[in-house]
């Protein structure tokens, strides 16, 4: 399958079938700090992913100034 | 996972509240989370307006469209800081969403209006840029709602934002800090209210809320934090909370329940203790001059570059070296 990552932007090619949560781990990406987004449409966790899958890994942490 | 309010198929777990949802019930629990705070937290009351801060960001733009979901009369302020292309992408991103919904947006330009960007003030004042951007929003942010006849301004603070700054404060033990930490602050003299309706969500669930919605937002991180501390902070609450859900609400929520009145005296003496600026007549601690006003005597005119935060110093050598691998 392939695996876009962002920050910085990246493609990996990754063999399938596998989970999404097993996916993350051998990305040694906190499941905490992303979305997985197969296609147009965010998965779960336990959710199975084809070798033909075409997934995105967004990260959702942002951070700078700090609150008032 | 199946959904916990319907049973279909679920897109986004969110293990704090050891649940799934579908698109439209994930949409559903964030209105009632964002509802909830309101209500809880007394942020506004009926009738009044908001001013959003928004910046482009996931968070800004989610509140935004909640706020007004929830039937707010909400508009935006943008504050364009002069961060390169950064800057320029956060502000298409946020005057496109504001066109396409024909919602208003207030826009300031600190270069245009006030001489200075921010590269030049972290460049003027030898510190972190981050401090100089939340200083100058802080400010802009206050005076733009009081000019405009805002009571209220509202900033996409979501919980691991403030859980992280929270971690910052304990290590330091800031107790002036600690004590104005809260989704609340009054209005008084010279100060808009300001409220944070996102307390009650995680980063995670508004980048969800943003792709559900179809919100384009700007998901690269700006180049100045890449890396500060303040994301080290989340870095290790994430590492809690994957190992033991619902660490971060408990740790936020525990001291804003039994913490934070022991703090809360110290920071309403500060407040009392207020003089006012002799440039721009903000309440400030200093008899002269307000920070704002100090930075941009400062840092007015001074040209420099965008300097990169450590991680994206050390992402640039990764990307330039990276090649597509195969892990299977």
């Amino acid at each position: 399958m392939k695996v876009l990552l962002r920050n910085p932007r990246r493609e990996l090619e990754i063999d399938g079938p596998t989970t999404v949560l097993a996916l993350l781990q051998r990305l040694e990406l906190n499941p905490e700090s992303v979305l997985v987004i197969r296609g147009d449409t965010l998965v779960t966790r336990d959710a199975r992913l084809a070798d033909t899958d075409d997934i995105a890994i967004r990260p959702v942490i942002s951070g700078g100034s700090t609150p008032a | 996972m199946k959904c916990r309010r319907c049973g279909q198929p679920a897109v986004i777990d969110v293990r704090r509240h050891n649940a799934a949802f579908c698109a439209d019930c994930f949409v559903h629990h964030c209105r009632e989370q964002v509802k909830r705070a309101i209500h809880d937290f007394r942020m506004v009351e009926p009738g009044q307006r908001i001013l959003v801060a928004v910046s482009g960001g996931k968070d800004s733009l989610a509140l935004w469209h909640l706020l007004r979901e929830l039937d707010y009369e909400a508009d935006g302020l943008y504050i364009g800081q002069g961060i390169g292309e950064y800057s320029d992408h956060s502000r298409a991103a946020t005057v496109a969403f504001a066109d396409e919904r024909g919602w208003k947006l207030h826009e300031i330009d600190i270069r245009g209006e006030y001489g200075f960007d921010i590269p030049g003030a972290a460049h003027a004042t030898k510190r972190a840029p981050c401090g100089s951007c939340g200083l100058s929003k802080r400010h802009l942010f206050n005076k733009a709602a009081l000019d405009h006849g805002y009571p209220v301004v509202a900033t996409g603070h979501n919980l691991d934002d403030e859980a992280a700054v929270l971690l910052g404060n304990v290590l330091r033990w800031e107790t002036g800090y600690l004590g104005r930490q809260h989704p609340v602050l009054p209005e008084s003299p010279g100060f808009a209210r300001k409220v944070k309706p996102l307390v009650r969500m995680g980063e995670r669930e508004m980048a969800a809320y943003c792709v559900i919605q179809g919100i384009d937002y700007i998901v690269e991180e700006c180049p100045m934090a890449a890396g500060n501390k303040h994301l080290g902070y989340k870095d290790v609450l994430n590492g809690l909370e994957e190992q033991s859900p619902g660490s971060k609400a408990a740790f936020l929520f525990g001291f804003l329940e039994r913490g934070h009145e022991h703090f809360a005296a110290t920071a309403g003496e500060e407040r009392d203790a207020l003089g006012r600026c002799r440039e721009c007549g903000s309440p400030t601690s200093n008899d002269e001059l307000c920070a704002f006003c100090r930075l941009r005597e400062r840092a007015q005119g001074v040209d420099a570059p965008v300097e990169l935060g450590p991680t994206r110093r050390r992402n640039r050598g990764h990307a330039r070296s990276a090649r597509p691998t195969s892990a299977g």
